[in-house]
């Protein structure tokens, strides 16, 4: 957390004029507070609302309270509406996929991401800055254009095949697009730099004299990987596994533009009921309502093992 | 200083925002479109000759076009591009206002089965656009066999499995499902809609994609074998290159009709009317359907269009094809059933 | 010492696949790139080099279209990035500033707020919220919502560069009876710019970036650069998109050397 722990290092003489810490200066927090609490958690708020609202006929609501988001996402009661509620599993079953997709992109990030960081971090200064500069470049180009570009890449006549077929390495086209392993790709490309930064920052902190004496009681170079270095860079690596799996579990550009229908995510279950034909507003205020208490559990688990570790 | 200048200049960039955004009130056109339907040029002319600015947003579906304005965006647009059963919903929520046909200087121009139609008795809110058909298009590189008839959609040939793109349409997906089935459209009988609803859910895993506005896209590169289709738009496909054939089925296919409709609380009602009767001058309109690739609802347009249109086999039905069919109006109780199929397929 | 730690520092395997992951993440920009240079109509065909696709993007009658998305994609996250510079700026200050207090880590966690709200959720959150008090979307709610998910953004480098900075030098301002006025404009504002220079770079990017949230709030016939891109990739990934996709390849390109050289500059 930063500014917690402020470093009073200095003046004996400060209250004469002022100090560098003034309570006061809290009043520089209220633009910043008003325009969150005003634009961004007053809305939370009244999505909430609007969950329980009634969805009016050929879209639109209506300001009376009902459940029948809430209900239409956990129940099924037939064609008709009159047979006794079963459980409704088509969007727990577009939740759970999104959650083992983004566990999955989180996986993929995470074993790619860690050498990739752990090489960058150890590299000597004079390179260091241009190895992370290489692997920062892309995050900086917008991602809508990175996300067309592998759709452009891996489309079954795209340039990859096409190559592919062209060396003889294939006979016929490998069908990647409005596949899992397409969406997969793109969740990875996305966000591999979210998992890179935090590790390399902790990889870079780490003391290195602590393998050394690793590998002085003999320890094997793996082994000390796993029982020296790992421990220590964990905190990096949770954070960069926090970083991928939260906006992987909401994305919406991969699984639309490489996934196609079949391949829906929470984000496109919810882009629909607002932008596509669906006009349902209450339930896609529900299912946002729902994503949003999964990501802010896991953000909780995250704090409370964060206030653990620190407290030890 | 350097602070309170920064400071200055982002609240004047501010204000000059605020100016940006209110500085389009006037002299200008909002309309809300299907994507890909209307030449970029034919809106710069009308922007020229009328001194307004036009802006355009576009749509992919009625029903998305139907659940955007009924979420707030009324009163925004001026004019829309509803298909025939959407203007009959539109006129019933309210949410059209109404010309006399004396306000169009064009209005005459009408070609005559047009005037009087069932979604818009006497044309009091809405005037003809173009008109075609949906049905789909078969790649004839993968599948060589007969195409006209509805199994390639709901029943598909295993080599055309996974192969398949349908549109994201409700009412024109629906309504050949039910011509499939040979039932009719709005039908309330619980055993009809129980097959309809058994129908798409077996067929939802044959299918690739729900996608409209790539419907052409992916039928020239390859991506899919099979997509429903608008013929106009399928028309494109074959001339960009692909080997796709347009398919009148034996069992029937949609008819429709796009028209421009005045929207209630338009912004810009006097230009909405002078855009209308642009579009019913024969050259314009032409200029749309040479374009877009379907028909025309104006006389006198025969002449300005391309000469491979009018023998285009996507026109042009076979001798033996049935009638086409308009996609029907259902009143709210029956439309609730055919909402939840939808929404059974979607999910 | 330095030869026996580069040993046990190293991992056989790790240079490689330190370059998959680059292949990986250049390889698509590459290839979209080269093809924009294409010749050729048909976008998977090699037909020799040209610049047609460039002429076309500032010639053909849609680019009216994407000019106009392309300046209001640059004034809003213009507007956005200063105003949330500013706003992150007078929090940085107001956090690591003001000593210990109760609730002080409620308000980070407030101001870090649009990093952990999926964007999806945010862009939901938004438009009821504009829709609920009638307010019309359009440019300003563009505006608007994007100056509230760039304030983390701007305040976090901005952060960690003010926490850097001792307050000795503050202090010494202040027993030479500068105002706070002074001591802010004269004192801590050039220790931190360079921290204030990249808050206001990355605020920028992201908002140029910003997809989701845009689409969700964006008004009648108002579109930022990707609202329009999307738009057209939804009908098909034509050349003209890839050229529109390499300039602004090169525009990201520019503005991360920038920023990287600005952070050497700092560092010194």
């Amino acid at each position: 957390m930063a500014g917690l722990t402020p470093t009073t290092s200095t003046g004996t003489s400060a209250t004469l004029s002022g100090s560098a810490f003034d309570p006061l200066r809290k009043r520089l927090l209220f633009p910043a507070w008003f325009v969150i609490g005003f634009f961004l958690v007053l809305p939370v708020l009244l999505m909430l609302v609007y969950s329980f609202l009634t969805k009016e006929f050929r879209g639109g609501v209506v300001w009376e309270f009902s459940t029948a988001s809430y209900d239409q996402f956990f129940f099924d009661r037939g064609l008709f509406g009159d047979e006794p509620a079963k459980i409704e599993w088509t969007y727990i079953t577009i939740f759970w996929r999104s959650i083992v997709q983004a566990l999955i992109a989180t996986v993929i990030c995470l074993l790619i991401g860690f050498p990739t960081a752990y090489f960058i971090a150890t590299r000597p200064d004079s390179t260091r800055n241009l190895w992370l500069f290489l692997v920062t470049v892309p995050y900086w180009v917008n991602l809508l254009i990175r996300t067309v570009s592998m759709k452009f890449l891996i489309r079954d006549n795209g340039p990859m095949n096409e190559w592919l077929m062209m060396v003889g390495l294939i006979d016929s086209p490998i069908h990647l697009i409005n596949t899992n392993i397409a969406v997969q790709l793109g969740l990875f490309y996305s966000y591999l730099p979210f998992m890179v930064l935090p590790v390399y920052a902790s990889v870079e902190r780490f003391n290195f004299s602590l393998a050394e004496a690793a590998a002085d009681l003999y320890a094997s170079r793996w082994t000390t990987l796993r029982r020296v270095i790992l421990p220590a860079v964990k905190p990096g690596i949770i954070a960069g596994c926090i970083l991928v799996f939260v906006p992987s579990l909401g994305a919406f550009l991969a699984p639309d533009l490489l996934g196609g229908a079949k391949n829906f995510m929470i984000g496109s279950l919810i882009e629909e009921q607002f932008k596509g034909s669906a006009g349902n507003w209450p339930f896609g205020a529900a299912c946002s309502m729902i994503l949003l208490s999964m990501v802010l559990l896991v953000l909780m688990v995250y704090a409370r093992s964060q206030a653990r570790a620190g407290a030890q | 200083m350097k602070f309170r200048q920064t400071l200055i200049s982002s609240v004047m960039a501010v204000s000059l925002g605020l100016g940006v955004s209110t500085a389009h009130a006037e002299g200008s056109l909002s309309i809300y479109h299907w994507f890909e339907y209307i030449p970029q040029e034919l809106l710069d002319k009308f922007a020229k000759e009328n001194d307004v600015e036009v802006t355009m947003d576009t749509f992919d579906s009625n029903e998305s076009m139907l659940a955007t304005l009924k979420a707030g965006k009324l009163g925004s647009y001026d004019v829309a591009v509803p298909g025939d059963y959407m203007v009959e919903i539109m006129a019933g929520e309210g949410m059209l206002d109404s010309f006399e046909s004396s306000e169009l200087s064009n209005f005459g121009n009408i070609e005559d089965q047009w005037v009087d139609v069932g979604f818009d008795k006497g044309r009091k809110h809405s005037i003809p656009y173009q008109w075609g058909s949906t049905s789909f298009m078969v790649n004839r590189d993968v599948y060589k066999d007969d195409i006209r008839t509805t199994d390639i959609i709901f029943n598909p040939p295993t080599e055309l499995e996974g192969k398949i793109n349908v549109l994201d349409s409700q009412g024109e997906v629906l309504a050949l499902a039910s011509l499939h089935l040979g039932i009719s459209q709005c039908s309330q009988d619980r055993d009809e809609l129980k097959a309809l609803n058994a129908l798409l859910q077996e067929a939802k895993p044959k299918w690739a994609s729900f996608n409209s506005d790539g419907a052409k896209d992916v039928l020239v590169s390859g991506d899919a074998a099979v997509g429903m289709i608008w013929n106009g738009f399928g028309a494109k496909a074959r001339e960009e290159g692909a080997n796709v054939e347009y398919s009148y089925p034996k069992e029937g296919y949609v008819v429709w009709m796009d028209n421009v409709v005045l929207l209630k609380d338009a912004p810009n009602r006097e230009n909405a009317l002078k855009f209308m009767d642009f579009l019913l001058e024969p050259e314009n309109i032409a200029a749309v359907t040479n374009f877009a690739r379907y028909t025309a609802g104006v006389k006198g347009v025969g002449d300005m269009l391309d000469a491979d249109l009018k023998a285009s086999p996507e026109a042009n039905p076979p001798a033996d094809a049935p009638a086409g069919t308009f996609v029907a109006v259902c009143d709210e109780e029956t439309q609730k059933f055919y909402d939840q199929i939808w929404t059974n397929l979607k999910k | 010492m330095a030869q026996a730690s580069a040993g046990i520092k190293k991992y056989p395997g790790f240079l490689a696949v330190t370059l998959v992951c680059l292949l990986v993440l250049y390889l698509p920009l590459i290839v979209v790139m080269v093809y924009s240079f294409n010749d050729s109509a048909s976008i998977t065909r090699w037909g020799g080099f040209s610049f047609r696709w460039y002429h076309e993007v500032f010639h053909s009658a849609e680019n009216a279209k994407f000019k106009e998305a392309t300046w209001n994609s640059i004034t809003i996250a213009l507007m956005a990035a200063i105003a949330a510079t500013v706003i992150a700026t007078a929090a940085a200050i107001g956090m690591i500033r003001s000593g210990q207090w109760r609730g002080k880590a409620s308000s980070f966690a407030l101001i870090n707020l649009p990093l952990m709200v999926p964007e999806i959720v945010t862009a939901v959150a938004t438009l009821i919220f504009f829709s609920a008090i009638g307010f019309t979307t359009g440019y300003l709610t563009i505006l608007i919502a994007h100056c509230v998910f760039c304030i983390p953004f701007a305040y976090l480098p901005i952060a960690a560069r003010l926490q850097g900075v001792e307050t000795i030098y503050e202090q010494a301002a202040m027993d030479l009876y500068a105002t706070r006025w002074q001591t802010f404009t004269k004192v801590l504002l050039p220790l931190l710019a360079p921290g204030i220079i990249s808050g206001f770079l990355l605020a920028f990017i992201i908002s140029l970036d910003d997809f989701i949230i845009t689409n969700f709030v964006k008004g009648a016939g108002v579109e930022t650069l990707p609202t329009a891109i999307f738009g057209a990739v939804k009908q098909g990934i034509k050349p003209n998109i890839m050229a529109i996709s390499t300039l602004m390849l090169m525009v990201s390109v520019c503005f991360v050397t920038v920023s990287y050289l600005v952070g050497r500059l700092g560092q010194k």
